[in-house]
């Protein structure tokens, strides 16, 4: 465990003394970057306010990430049904990969009012894609000959797709996920920038007020809400993947 | 001579390819007006340069592409077939055993019976100490025997073979080899086997067949004057280095 965290874990203590450095000797003004230990103060002094913004962006993170891996993973399997339909609507799907959220995320207002539904919207919108993407290359790319073998023994499309191509597809799936993870998080500050609430809103309100360390430690929760969200996926990963896929195993 | 093992007449299946015509894209003529008789319970070896449309006949057999004309006509009509690919393609996410029963599962035959069955031809190919290891953790050969045990579980009337030793190291393949004609005695099944190593297709088949590059001419159709035990020491018998030098003259002339 320590052999793991140890690598990431030097030149975090390394970028923290440094800019810390930096600020107390004058190199690097404290109102444009505040110094990490100002950053911390600014944690502990707004806790609760933290701690309340943070479960709401946990939660709305979380269900529009819920909604994105379970329409994109029916949509994607309903697109690799079929060429026709993969071709008519597959650039409808790319649709989702490149909107501008900030530029929507007034219009999602207008659709789902103040709070919640637009986080998850905007959540959602910007995660979708990634699950479509990698769900559907996944699915497409099923081993022709086993494809051949269920063929020559009957199995159904419905049995052949439960039981070759989507566990065949699923490290492909897990690598959307945990793009869309990342994206999910972003996506729910957006929504809470125009729609009023959690990180996105504190990020918002100190901006005005000229609170950086506020905005800092508002960031730094963010950051480690999608590092929960990406680890939450390496989990599972680790765990459904371990026997048999070469990304899991440390020796064979 | 006579080559055939005793149970062949219940177990195998006789084919008869009449006028088969295989076209790729409308214009890739693979194979064409081919003509193929084969026996009940035979051991036919199909000999040929890449591309000749070896892969391609042996899927029409497996009913897996239809051919575009001519018919390929069975008895019994109906029967069970297998299909061993070149390499072991198995799900990785499965053990041994799961992989194994795969096609039974597929077949709706019930766990217990399921099982039972594939337990026992495990066993026939040697691998019942690892029914619970998972295909990660296999050699190559190992993971070849698992493809032939899945294939054999539903015991086919008909074995088709689409150079399913071509990837393996040679002392592995050679008792891979000993091993299927063992199993071939065994259950009389009919295996087609589709090899480009003269020496496999001498070693292993009863009859040999040789295509052209072209269109799936036929360039020499062989009964091997071989002996119905095979073991390694046959390797280096001059009969059948002699049957191989046929089968090389056939393939090198155009």
């Amino acid at each position: 465990m320590l052999k793991k965290l140890l690598p990431p874990l030097i030149p975090f203590v390394v970028v923290t003394l440094t800019l810390e450095w930096m600020v107390r000797a004058g190199v690097v003004a404290g109102y444009l970057v505040p110094a990490p230990s100002a950053v911390f103060r600014a944690l502990l002094d707004n806790r609760d306010e933290l701690a309340a913004a943070m479960a709401k962006t946990s939660a709305g993170a979380l269900v529009g990430f819920a909604l994105s891996t379970l329409s994109g993973i029916v949509i994607a399997v309903l697109l690799s049904s079929s060429r026709v339909i993969q071709k008519s609507f597959y650039p409808y799907a790319v649709f989702f990969q490149t909107v501008p959220i900030i530029a929507i995320a007034p219009l999602l207002v207008i659709w789902f009012g103040y709070g919640m539904k637009t986080v998850i919207a905007s959540a959602f919108i910007v995660s979708i894609f990634p699950v479509i993407a990698n769900t559907l290359q996944g699915l497409l790319s099923t081993d022709p000959a086993l494809r051949d073998l269920f063929r020559l023994y009957g199995a159904s499309s419905t049995v052949t797709l439960v039981k070759l191509r989507f566990p065949a597809a699923l490290p492909q799936i897990l690598t959307g996920l945990r793009v869309a993870s990342g994206l999910a998080v972003i996506g729910a500050i957006v929504g809470e920038f125009i729609g009023g609430a959690g990180l996105g809103s504190v990020v918002d309100v100190a901006r005005t007020q000229q609170r950086v360390d506020k905005v800092f430690a508002a960031v730094l929760l963010a950051s480690v809400l999608g590092l929960g969200l990406f680890g939450l996926i390496n989990l599972i990963s680790a765990v459904t993947l371990r026997r048999w896929h070469a990304s899991e195993q440390e020796t064979i | 001579m006579s080559d055939s093992p005793i149970a062949s007449v219940e177990r195998g299946v006789a084919l008869r390819l009449e006028g088969v015509r295989r076209v790729f894209d409308n214009q890739l003529v693979v194979i064409d007006d081919f003509n193929l008789s084969i026996d009940a319970g035979e051991f036919l070896a199909v000999l040929g340069p890449s591309g000749c449309g070896k892969s391609t006949l042996l899927r029409m057999i497996a009913g897996l592409s239809p051919p575009d004309a001519g018919r390929i006509v069975t008895d019994p009509p109906v029967f069970q077939t297998a299909f061993v690919f070149q390499d072991a393609h198995l799900l990785p996410w499965r053990s041994v055993l799961d992989n194994a029963a795969l096609p039974l599962e597929l077949m709706g035959v019930a766990r217990e019976e399921r099982y039972s069955k594939t337990h026992a031809v495990l066993k026939q190919v040697g691998l019942e100490d690892a029914e619970a290891r998972y295909p990660s953790q296999l050699s190559g050969g190992m993971r070849m025997r698992v493809s032939l045990a899945r294939a054999l579980v539903t015991e086919p009337r008909l074995l088709l073979m689409d150079e399913p030793f071509a990837a393996l190291d040679e002392i592995t393949r050679f008792h891979l080899e000993v091993q299927l004609r063992e199993l071939w005695k065994l259950r009389g099944m009919t295996v087609i086997f589709v090899t480009h190593s003269i020496s496999e297709a001498a070693f292993l088949a009863n009859r040999a067949i040789v295509l052209a590059r072209r269109k799936g001419n036929i360039k020499l159709d062989r009964k091997l004057e071989l002996p119905v035990e095979r073991s390694n020491s046959l390797r280096s018998d001059p009969r059948l280095g002699e049957e191989m030098n046929r089968l090389m003259s056939a393939m090198e002339e155009e």
